[in-house]
């Protein structure tokens, strides 16, 4: 397939790692930011092919993962609303709240639709006026420009029955907030490549320089992960830290200028909850006061987010590459895949549940 | 046989719950429908039981139900997977399918045209496998109770009482054959609910494969164990056979064929194909020694599917499934917790 094949052609992966090896002479720990990353780089295996002594700890850049259990639990409390037409990405609907996830609600007979873009949620909007869509607008600087799109949309055409749950972060300040933690050991980021496809390299030039990191853009394919690590890897063992583009033939440097004036005209930059991290300041978007009839909080005036997380979860630490998952009194008793106390047990790719695969068996 | 749905329309445009009330219309609905779609001797003869001669010893017996939306999708409909899904089952113990029953679970309102192109795919079915529908039972549902037409199947087949298949009998270095690209079912039946604008459908796989399983026995190949990749496509398929049989097996996603228009739907929404379901897939464990000439053998069968050796039984008693991917290293695979869902990033 084109596109693809080249990026995954196994001569090519042989020749960056072993380019990589050439250059490694200390271990160094790097952060891959994306979950689409880590879901590559366990996907392909791409961790076994590094020198010994270089580490990929996986970052907070999933929203399955980072989204709030508060959060969660207003989307399960509005989707269950009578006259509600509640649509999400799928992965979200398996995400547990406090007690339950989306796929419980709708088993109670909510009207819960896994659709694949906010603007089929607004078509819904369209075909039944007499309902109220209600569209869950997870994610990071990716999916903020299509969500805003639909309620850009919406507002053009006067409809008045749409709103939007929004739980979107932004990935500069989370990674500020890792790098200016007393206990950070992450030396190198690959950043999210998508996420600069809209956002730009701009945000990150000032990071890599106030902490002497190196931040590399990164893409998804095992060819590009590695290209990422390798130039990540070079600027450490040369001393340098600056923002890289590894990925310049989906990252343009100033990223979709188009994209990020439909966000600027629909958000504005508030401070969020990130699950595993806590409050994290100006690291998300809310609707801009002049969208807030699109607000489905206000709305529909659910309880209150603010739900504690688990007390003995250290998901937390372990998105910091602080602890390793089996070092958590929960894990693998109290904590499964099935029933995640926290952010990394939840996802899939999050470290908690690659562990306990890997232990279960 | 007649193309035209036998009941007027005129009188009865769709089903109604009057057809499941044991009257005259239940008689017309199973004489004019059900006898003449599917008709043979037995189903004919109208009593309460079928009455079926096994001249084997020994008999598999099989039962399934199935739930689908769209009832009609590119390569099959609801009554094409109810009959080549239970056949399935049977032929993966090494059994001869001859005999299916055909219990229907109906909503009030169905069609009475799509009921009658449903069964005309089963009776089309059933011919291509070899098996009869020998008995059957209907019920009818209000409408909104129940989401068209719900179908089982239960079936019956012949036994060879000294054939042993199963995970019992897998041994280090037999070799793990599939009869074809995999993931198209699953891909087929959400591009068709999701609306999703392909370039051109993808059709499901589904199909009987009792024919090849009978042809390799023939041949006399010593079939270590076999496996239907339906529900959980072929990983999942494989993860239960290597925990049941103790022993790790280890396949190359380089071999594993995908076709083109599949990956690409894959890739789009984030899933795995080796974890979506096919209805006409296998995986097939035979000693080394024999793996060449099974494979020919499953070429000759499927043709058009690009049936391929996709791994190996190693000697490590793991009970794991390990993947050595496209870049050569290698992960374990699991089963998933639940249904595979499009990712968001």
């Amino acid at each position: 397939m084109k596109y693809l094949d080249e990026y995954r052609d196994a001569e090519g992966v042989r020749t960056i790692a072993a380019a990589i090896a050439r250059i490694t002479t200390k271990p160094w720990m790097l952060m891959e930011v994306c979950g689409g990353q880590t879901h590559a780089i366990i996907k392909f295996g791409i961790d076994a092919l590094l020198p010994e002594g270089v580490t990929l700890l996986h970052g907070p850049g999933c929203p399955v993962c980072v989204t709030p259990v508060g959060i969660i639990d207003q989307a399960l409390e509005i989707a269950g609303r009578p006259g509600v037409i509640f649509c999400s990405f799928g992965d979200m609907l398996r995400v547990p709240g406090t007690r339950r996830d989306l796929f419980a609600v709708k088993a109670e007979g909510a009207d819960v639709r896994m659709v694949y873009s906010p603007l089929d949620a607004l078509q819904l909007a369209r075909k039944h006026p007499d309902k109220e869509v209600v569209f869950f607008a997870v994610g990071f600087e990716t999916t903020a420009p299509a969500n805003a799109m639909s309620v850009y949309q919406a507002a053009q055409e006067g409809i008045r029955n749409f709103s939007l749950l929004v739980s979107h972060v932004l990935v500069p300040p989370a990674m500020e907030a890792l790098l200016s933690s007393p206990d950070n050991r992450v030396q190198g980021f690959l950043a999210a490549g998508h996420v600069c496809a809209i956002a730009g390299c701009e945000p990150y030039i000032p990071l890599a320089r106030n902490y002497k990191v190196p931040i590399v853009v990164t893409g998804f394919e095992p060819i590009d992960v590695l290209r990422g690590i390798h130039l990540c890897i070079r600027q450490l063992e040369e001393g340098r830290a600056e923002c890289e583009n590894a990925y310049p033939r989906a990252v343009r440097h100033e990223g979709n200028p188009a994209a990020m004036d439909m966000v600027a005209e629909v958000f504005t930059v508030i401070d969020r909850k990130w699950r595993g991290m806590g409050e994290i300041s100006r690291s998300g978007l809310g609707l801009a006061p002049r969208y807030a009839d699109y607000d489905a909080v206000r709305k529909f005036n659910p309880a209150s987010d603010d739900v504690p997380e688990s007390p003995v979860c250290i998901s937390g630490l372990v998105l910091q590459g602080l602890k390793k998952p089996h070092e958590c009194p929960a894990f693998g008793n109290r904590c499964t895949p099935e029933k995640p106390l926290g952010a990394t047990m939840v996802s899939n790719e999050g470290a908690c549940a690659a562990y306990y695969r890997y232990r279960k068996s | 046989m007649m193309l035209a749905c036998p009941i007027p329309i005129s009188d009865y445009p769709v089903v109604t719950l009057a057809h499941g009330g044991g009257g005259h219309m239940m008689r017309r609905l199973i004489r004019d429908v059900f006898v003449a779609a599917l008709g043979n001797d037995t189903l004919q003869s109208n009593t309460d039981s079928a009455l079926l001669d096994i001249p084997s010893g020994r008999i598999a017996f099989t039962t399934d139900s199935f739930v689908v939306k769209p009832l009609f999708f590119p390569g099959g409909n609801i009554g094409t997977l109810a009959v080549n899904g239970t056949v399935n089952d049977l032929a993966m113990a090494g059994a001869r399918p001859r005999y299916l029953s055909c219990g229907l679970i109906l909503e009030e309102g169905l069609p009475m045209d799509t009921l009658w192109r449903i069964m005309l795919s089963m009776k089309q079915a059933a011919d291509a496998a070899g098996v009869s529908i020998v008995t059957g039972d209907t019920k009818v549902v209000d409408k909104g109770k129940g989401d068209g037409v719900f179908i089982n199947t239960s079936g019956i087949g012949e036994l060879d009482p000294a054939l042993r298949i199963g995970p019992d009998a897998i041994r280090p270095g037999d070799v793990i054959l599939t009869n074809g690209d995999i993931a198209r079912h699953g891909m087929a039946i959400l591009a068709a609910r999701e609306e999703l604008a392909l370039e051109a459908p993808i059709d499901s796989d589904c199909a009987p494969l009792n024919h090849a399983v009978a042809a390799l026995l023939q041949a006399g190949i010593d079939i270590h164990a076999l496996r239907d990749a339906t529900r959980g496509g072929v990983a999942s398929a494989l993860v239960e056979m290597a925990q049941d049989a103790r022993r790790e097996f280890l396949i190359e996603e380089s071999a594993i064929p995908v076709r083109e228009d599949v990956r690409g739907a894959c890739e789009l929404l984030g899933i795995d194909p080796l974890y979506v379901a096919n209805e006409g897939r296998m995986v097939c464990l035979v000693p080394e020694e024999q793996a060449d000439a099974a494979l020919a053998i499953l070429r000759t069968c499927f043709p058009d599917t690009s049936p391929a050796r996709i791994g190996t039984v190693q000697s490590r008693d793991s009970g794991r499934l390990v993947l050595r991917s496209l870049i050569g290293a290698k992960r374990m695979l699991d089963l998933l917790s639940g249904e595979q869902l499009p990712r968001i990033c």
